[in-house]
């Protein structure tokens, strides 16, 4: 509701409105008098994806899997049992399967075909998860795609490209930093990044 | 009936740099959540199913020229036109979701699995080659790993269908491999040493 009010708000101000903004309007009004529709909803949903379904619940998972060598386990045999055991099960993370790097294996998650994301563990995908020059590149040149990320690995290093085709999910779990070895598991949570569990990233101090 | 996506990307030639986005990046313009929203928020009414929208979105015109939520809410408006949800005929929504039930409802797994009624085909360790061509429909088998060799690293259980569910024509649940490809035998002796992997249903492969 907040949201829409700061819109209109906007609106006045400027007198001005953007088509694309025009169009969704017009198509929540019209979704919302048939019934199909219900606008608080919305704002209950855009508000959960902005503040609890996110990247730090990923982080969570893989900051687990580090400190707790029978959890790993658990993840790696039946991901979508572990993650749902952190409260993090849902949407876009029905079928998870999570992916350890390791110092011979480097793992990359892409969708060449949509934008296929764990968004139960992840939330949204960022913009260049689902724009073209990501997806076309991931399968063909993940080196060239690592680079982009500023991510460069040693030449011995196996990549394993993970194309999301079906409803099953991703999860990268990096490998921990060594000079990470003293921290608790709440304390690595924030050394965990979101490319890192995409595979575009590594993990690091938090800046 | 033919059929095209312009979704197809994998290995193709896309002009544009890849750029990184700081976490908290969520959206790009004010009605950018509103069409996140409105697009999950019409999965419960039962207007169309999540392999109707990516055929809905694959076969825009103007696919690689628009922003991705701009393929979203073009997508949805296609669905709404075709499915008349907006005609004096149309179906009562099967489900609404209101404000007080979507952090349950985002929060609970609608599986896509489904029980086997016949033995797997394939088992951990075969070689496949996967389907060639281009079918006349919606399919979620890449361009790139279209008539290829592959070996099964996995098998997911039996999961819906999208060639048969994009199009109306019922869920049709395949058994689900997790298929490797060596880079070379994807993109030819010169590929970058890796392997690519993707999940195929049943009637994509073949014994190899």
């Amino acid at each position: 509701m907040h949201d829409s009010e700061e819109h209109h708000h906007a609106e006045h101000e400027t007198g001005v409105t953007n088509p694309l903004e025009q169009r969704v309007r017009a198509l929540e009004t019209l979704l919302t008098e048939k019934g199909y529709i219900d606008p608080a909803a919305l704002d209950v949903l855009i508000d959960a994806y902005q503040t609890k379904i996110g990247p730090r619940n990923g982080a969570r998972v893989v900051a687990r899997a580090w400190c707790d060598p029978k959890f790993r386990h658990w993840l790696l045999e039946d991901a979508t049992a572990a993650i749902a055991s952190m409260g993090f099960a849902g949407r876009q993370g029905e079928h998870m399967v999570a992916v350890e790097n390791t110092p011979q294996v480097h793992n990359l998650v892409v969708c060449t075909l949509c934008s296929c994301y764990p968004w139960a563990v992840l939330g949204l995908p960022p913009t260049w998860y689902k724009s073209a020059p990501y997806r076309s590149r991931a399968v063909k040149d993940p080196r060239g795609v690592l680079r982009e990320f500023g991510v460069q690995l040693p030449e011995s290093t196996q990549i394993r490209i993970w194309d999301s085709t079906a409803e099953v999910r991703y999860l990268v779990i990096p490998q921990r930093p060594a000079e990470s070895l003293h921290l608790s598991e709440s304390e690595l949570a924030d050394w965990v990044t979101r490319d890192s569990m995409i595979g575009t990233g590594l993990p690091g101090a938090p800046a | 009936m033919s059929y095209h996506s312009n979704a197809d990307l994998g290995g193709t030639a896309q002009p544009g740099a890849i750029i990184p986005e700081a976490e908290g990046d969520l959206f790009h313009a004010p009605w950018e959540p509103r069409v996140m929203a409105l697009v999950v928020a019409m999965g419960p009414t039962g207007m169309s199913n999540i392999d109707m929208n990516r055929s809905a979105r694959e076969t825009l015109p103007n696919y690689l020229g628009s922003s991705y939520y701009e393929i979203w809410l073009s997508a949805l408006e296609k669905l709404v036109a075709q499915t008349g949800v907006l005609g004096d005929a149309a179906p009562p929504a099967r489900r609404v979701l209101k404000a007080p039930m979507v952090l349950a409802a985002i929060g609970t797994s609608t599986s896509y699995s489904r029980p086997p009624t016949q033995a797997a085909r394939f088992t951990v360790g075969d070689h496949v080659r996967t389907r060639s061509g281009a079918p006349k429909h919606h399919t979620r088998l890449p361009g790139y790993a279209r008539g290829k060799i592959g070996l099964v690293q996995r098998v997911h259980g039996v999961h819906v269908f999208p060639d048969t569910n994009a199009h109306g024509q019922g869920e049709s649940p395949q058994w689900l491999y997790n298929v490797a490809f060596d880079a070379a035998e994807l993109w030819g002796p010169q590929a970058q040493r890796s392997i690519i992997s993707l999940d195929a249903w049943e009637p994509y492969l073949q014994p190899a």
